[in-house]
């Protein structure tokens, strides 16, 4: 069990939530400012990525689980997807987030946006997770002195 | 003036960071400059007011590749092999390449130009349209979620794959060994 030095552990506690407030901004004002899912996605990962590394994987996966990570790799794509093939239900043409709202095509558009950047978001957040966890989780060939 | 003033820091930085990657043995100080790299290229996109590229450049450049890159290092070796071959043919091989390179960009247009084919085709057009259409202040979200929702589909689709690749050829070989382990 690693235990890093204790500045970089309190740190650490105090960057994570604002990371992941900072990561839900960028995720639902994508529409008003820099950003969008791509950028919350792998913010939102960092988050936990950072977490990992102070903490050790096996903390991080008590908080977040490989499991719900792996679905949320193919969750965002099935949002993104599926948003899609609802408006198609709805008469309108695949993604035409007019659908959403007949009467206000801009106000349509809004939702579209927003639930499909968050499909986007949800996607790269798993991804980069899954891809820290599967790169930790093997044995390191160097100790930390090596360093 | 200022601008090109800026310009030409960054650019002359960039050029810097590379050769100190070129020339650095000790694999850690490499992945660290070649955040440093990265974070000189957001720059570089936010003078020429890309923002959204220059944030998904710090976040995915600078910060999930250098911890993507140290954790590989993690689990090779920390200082580069000296090389066993004749250095020449590699040198041959990156200087035409390089030449071939500096050959198609004396086609490009100007750095910053405004009348480059990106610029005349549909992009006036979304710029112009996004307020009435989609009613957003951020035209790159507009853009990219809605007149190109295909694309972006597309995107996220090469996204999940990725993550579907990295995670079959490692975890599988994981699992393997453990496997291996359990006959033994």
């Amino acid at each position: 069990m690693i235990q890093h030095h204790l500045i970089l552990r309190v740190v650490t506690k105090l960057l994570v939530g604002t990371i992941i407030v900072f990561a839900l901004y960028v995720q639902f004002h994508g529409d008003f400012s820099p950003g969008g899912g791509f950028q919350a996605g792998v913010i939102m990962a960092v988050a936990f990525i950072i977490y990992g590394i102070v903490f050790g994987l096996e903390k991080v996966k008590q908080v977040f689980p490989a499991w719900i990570v792996h679905k949320m790799v193919a969750l965002g794509v099935l949002i993104y997807a599926g948003t899609g093939v609802v408006s198609m239900f709805l008469g309108y043409d695949y993604l035409d987030y007019g659908a959403f709202s007949p009467h206000h095509p801009t106000h349509g558009q809004h939702w579209g946006l927003l639930i499909v950047e968050f499909g986007v978001g949800v996607t790269v957040t798993g991804v980069m997770v899954a891809i820290y966890y599967a790169f930790a989780g093997r044995p390191p060939a160097i100790s930390d002195e090596d360093w | 003036m200022i601008e090109l003033f800026v310009n030409f820091v960054l650019f002359t930085m960039l050029v810097l960071t590379a050769l100190a990657i070129v020339r650095i043995d000790r694999l850690f100080a490499v992945v660290m400059l070649s955040g440093v790299f990265s974070l000189l290229s957001a720059l570089l996109f936010v003078t020429l007011d890309a923002v959204d590229v220059a944030f998904t450049e710090a976040a995915v450049g600078a910060g999930i590749s250098t911890v993507l890159m140290l954790s590989t290092i993690a689990l090779t070796k920390p200082v580069q092999k000296k090389p066993r071959h004749n250095a020449l043919v590699p040198l041959i091989v990156v200087g035409v390449t390089g030449a071939t390179l500096i050959y198609g960009t004396l086609d490009m247009p100007a750095f910053g130009a405004k009348d480059t084919p990106a610029q005349n085709h549909v992009a006036a057009l979304y710029l112009e349209r996004t307020p009435t259409d989609i009613d957003v202040p951020n035209a790159v979200t507009g853009i990219l979620a809605s007149y190109r929702g295909f694309d972006t589909l597309g995107e996220t689709g090469v996204v999940f794959t990725a993550g579907i690749g990295v995670l079959l050829l490692l975890s599988g070989l994981a699992r393997r060994r453990e496997e291996e382990g359990e006959e033994q």
